[in-house]
């Protein structure tokens, strides 16, 4: 029998329940405090999907952001949209997502209010084109990805869950034919935008984008999808979903409504990033119509593949830098053999190497978002991003619990949480779209 | 935001590459066998350099130019001499670091003379090729520790003392030397002091033989009651707690960015190199997302290729900051530290993946992994850089985090 969110979320209190693992380490009251809690205070959980989606009939004509124009000259100042959006993100992370961390993390769930706060602020107008609703004029990359950092410095587990709907939003943009944005992109700029993501990774070992074993055969009026995908952002609360699968040989999207017959969702809870509440989508069967499979001939996957890269490493430089402004006071503070611990060069330079690696991503990063941005190539700009994001954003999330000591392994300090959410930099291709 | 070089660069950048490639190149090996020995093929050149220079429209490049250009000129980005430079000298050390570092008039005294010189001094000592002499046996990373001394004596000051690692040191027509005035009042005491060549009292000790860069000679030099005028001295003679030394020590903010471009060229250089070695035996170095599925050489070396794009950028934001006026002691310092231990990791790394081959002199490599070591010593260590990093980043004084 197909399992449905409602009874997912049961089969799941049932389980935690029963844990004897939470007799045997104390840990009953404190859980139940939390769900107690929870309730108390409204910790409101995203409701469940279920919106629809109806069929345009005069669907306008497929709209194509423009690049920008390149700059003649080297600059690393942000332009004054780019400042303002930074500006306001950055509370937002500071106000509502840094706050509301924890408490995400260890309900495992995305607190509805945060995410109202964060629809509040318009973030998917900035991916949809004015025609459909939207603010966009030009493709931006490069605003994604300070989106991304910015949000991440707050919560990565949030952050990820918040740009998933934004994501879809620039996928669909940026792909889709004429009839599909028509039907979607209005959606989300109403004031109660649609959760949506991209199911890209599939459970096993080296997984590999460009080789997907989900698979997609041709049937009279559209597709039959089958295949499991893991590691899904708010798999179980999106009305909507971008599935990749192999057609013909060649990986393809796919937009999926859920509730679409055939679509199985189980929660995937994971090392990290628990707030976005990962599951697994099996497909069993799923049909959809002909105008389910996002773009025409023109789509590019790798590039999609890329834009996805440039926002992953979005997210890794916001953590980075969280764990970067959190060990510079606690290091300064923190006292032993009688001065602070900062003033012993092992840990100054621990710190030192720290903003190096996260100045390097960062560096890295910009330049491939803004080759995306003014049309050039940036293939290779975006594999090298990725790789060292995947390479060093872990070195600093290890020696952010390093630095903090034994206080680094409790969740008294947050630095436990970035390291469990750093690791999935290297590990997740789903979710992400600049 | 944009992370582009600008085109105007172009023609240096271009320039810069043929002179890498058609002059110093050929010679490369040649001079690393024959040490001590003068790369005459240098005079010519040297000349083109000063052209180029002279007739740059933006104030030119080069170690004498750096500093001067930042915070003045039209508001808004500006993209100037730091960056110019250090482009130039990437491309020059993509050819052979030892013969860049032998270039006429492009020494680190001259970078001091730029930064530190009154109008005066500039006009009269600017085109003389300056070397610097800093390190002492006893003192090296700790540079307020120096012995070397300078005592007034009506025209006239009187040097005292023993000098090491001066690149460019027999070649160069003067020296920038660090002296104290006073040892007792510590390191707001230290001036800098040129002495031209043939001083009497300034004698020549020796010549190092060394691991890399050996196309560059690096003298021994003492000074034994040498008298220099006092005009020679550079900047404000009085000893002053609050400036002074971290005057002197503000040259470094602008020449490490150049260091670190310098380091980015070698690597450069052997990357592409052992790419081209690489792809001849059939190995696909395409880019991927997956990078695991992949022989072990290709992903080493796009993480080699990441590496070397960090430092790259990592520099260009020194440069770009030191451009525009903006302070940049940190972003200098990690540039450095970062441009400093890839590019001997990269070098050292290519020898590794080329095998015998890389290891052999058939191939300039190994002779790169050699000389790439100078670079993250020179100009202040690795480990001086993080101290600078930590300093600014927690807000600590030297007496603080030492």
């Amino acid at each position: 029998m197909t399992r449905d969110p409602i009874g997912m979320a049961l089969a799941m209190m049932n389980r935690l329940a029963a844990n004897p693992l939470l007799d045997r380490f104390g840990l009953r009251t404190a859980t139940e405090k939390t769900a107690y809690h929870g309730t108390r205070i409204g910790f409101r959980t995203l409701a469940l999907a279920g919106r629809e989606f109806k069929r345009v009939s005069n669907w306008l004509p497929r709209k194509r952001l423009p690049g920008k124009p390149a700059p003649i000259l080297f600059d690393l100042t942000l332009d004054e949209d780019q400042q303002m959006i930074v500006d306001s993100l950055q509370r937002l992370a500071r106000d509502t997502l840094r706050p509301a961390a924890a408490g995400a993390d260890e309900a495992g769930a995305m607190p509805a209010d945060v995410f109202d706060t964060t629809t509040e602020l318009g973030l998917a107008l900035y991916a949809v084109p004015a025609e459909f609703g939207g603010v966009a004029e030009t493709q931006s990359p490069v605003t994604s990805v300070l989106i991304a950092e910015q949000l991440a410095w707050g919560d990565m587990g949030l952050a990820v869950a918040l740009l998933a709907p934004f994501s879809v939003a620039q996928a669909i943009t940026r792909w889709g034919t004429g009839e599909q944005q028509s039907r979607y992109l209005p959606a989300f700029c109403e004031p109660e935008p649609p959760v949506a993501t991209i199911a890209m990774d599939e459970p096993r070992a080296l997984f590999d984008p460009l080789t997907l074993s989900t698979r997609a055969d041709t049937t009279p009026n559209g597709y039959r999808l089958n295949g499991q995908k893991n590691g899904v952002i708010l798999g179980a609360q999106s009305d909507l979903m971008l599935v990749s699968a192999s057609l013909n040989g060649r990986p393809r999207l796919f937009i999926i409504e859920s509730g679409t017959p055939g679509l199985i969702c189980e929660a995937d809870p994971a090392m990290g990033l628990r707030a976005a509440q990962p599951a697994t989508i099996t497909l069993k069967d799923v049909n959809v119509l002909t105008d389910a499979l996002l773009g025409d001939d023109n789509f590019d996957y790798q590039a999609f593949l890329d834009m996805g890269a440039l926002l992953r490493c979005g997210l890794a430089i916001g953590t980075a830098q969280a764990v970067v402004d959190y060990v510079i006071p606690y290091c300064n503070e923190r006292e032993a053999f009688g001065e602070p611990i900062s003033h012993r060069q092992s840990v100054a330079f621990m710190i030192s190497n720290l903003a190096i690696e996260t100045e390097s991503m960062r560096m890295l990063t910009w330049r491939a978002a803004s080759r995306a941005e003014t049309n050039q190539t940036f293939h290779r700009e975006a594999c090298l991003a990725r790789l060292l994001c995947n390479e060093k954003a872990m070195e600093i999330g290890t020696n952010g619990v390093q630095l903090l000591g034994g206080h680094g392994f409790v969740k008294e300090h947050p630095v436990e949480r970035w390291y469990r959410d750093l690791r999935s930099v290297a590990t997740h291709t789903g979710g992400a779209h600049a | 935001m944009y992370l582009e070089i600008p085109k105007k660069f172009s023609p240096i950048v271009n320039q810069a590459r043929q002179v890498a490639q058609e002059v110093f190149r050929p010679i490369s090996r040649k001079y690393d066998r024959a040490e001590h020995a003068y790369p005459k093929e240098l005079d010519m050149f040297a000349s083109i350099m000063d052209g180029m220079n002279d007739g740059a429209p933006d104030g030119g490049a080069g170690a004498g130019k750096l500093a001067r250009s930042g915070g003045n000129g039209a508001p808004g980005n500006r993209n100037g001499t730091n960056m110019k430079t250090v482009l130039g000298l990437t491309e020059l050390c993509w050819g052979d670091v030892g013969l860049a570092l032998s270039i006429p008039r492009q020494g680190l005294g001259n970078s001091a003379i730029a930064a530190v010189a009154n109008e005066e001094q500039l006009a009269r000592l600017g085109d003389t090729w300056a070397a610097m002499a800093i390190t002492e046996p006893g003192a090296g990373s700790d540079s307020a520790a120096i012995r070397t001394t300078a005592r007034e004596d009506g025209d006239h000051y009187v040097i005292n003392g023993e000098k090491i690692y001066v690149t460019a040191g027999e070649r160069a027509n003067a020296v920038v030397v660090w002296a104290s005035l006073d040892r007792n009042k510590g390191k707001a005491a230290i001036k800098s002091f040129v002495v031209e060549k043939g001083t009497p009292g300034m004698t020549l000790e020796r010549l190092e033989k060394k691991l890399g860069i050996r196309a560059s000679d690096t003298a021994a030099i003492r000074f034994e009651n040498c008298r220099v005028p006092k005009e020679n001295l550079l900047g404000d003679p009085e000893i002053s707690v609050n400036k002074g030394f971290a005057g002197a020590m503000q040259t470094f903010d602008n020449t490490r960015p150049v260091v670190a471009g310098m380091a980015i060229g070698v690597a450069r250089a052997a990357l592409e190199r052992t790419r081209q070695i690489i792809a001849e035996s059939g190995i696909d170095l395409d880019y991927h997302t997956q990078t695991w599925t992949q022989p072990a050489v290709s992903r080493e070396l796009q993480l080699l290729e990441a590496e070397l794009e960090a430092a790259r950028l990592l520099t260009l934001k020194a440069a770009w900051m030191a451009d525009n006026g903006l302070p940049n002691s940190k972003e200098a310092s990690m540039a450095k530290a970062k441009a400093g231990r890839v590019g001997n990791t990269i070098t050292l790394r290519c020898v590794e993946l080329c095998g015998s081959l890389g290891y052999g002199e058939t191939e300039l490599i190994e002779k790169w992994a050699r000389d790439s070591k100078i670079l993250d010593i020179f100009e202040g260590t690795q480990q001086i850089q993080l101290l600078i990093i930590a300093r600014r980043l927690l807000g600590k004084s030297s007496a603080e985090l030492k």
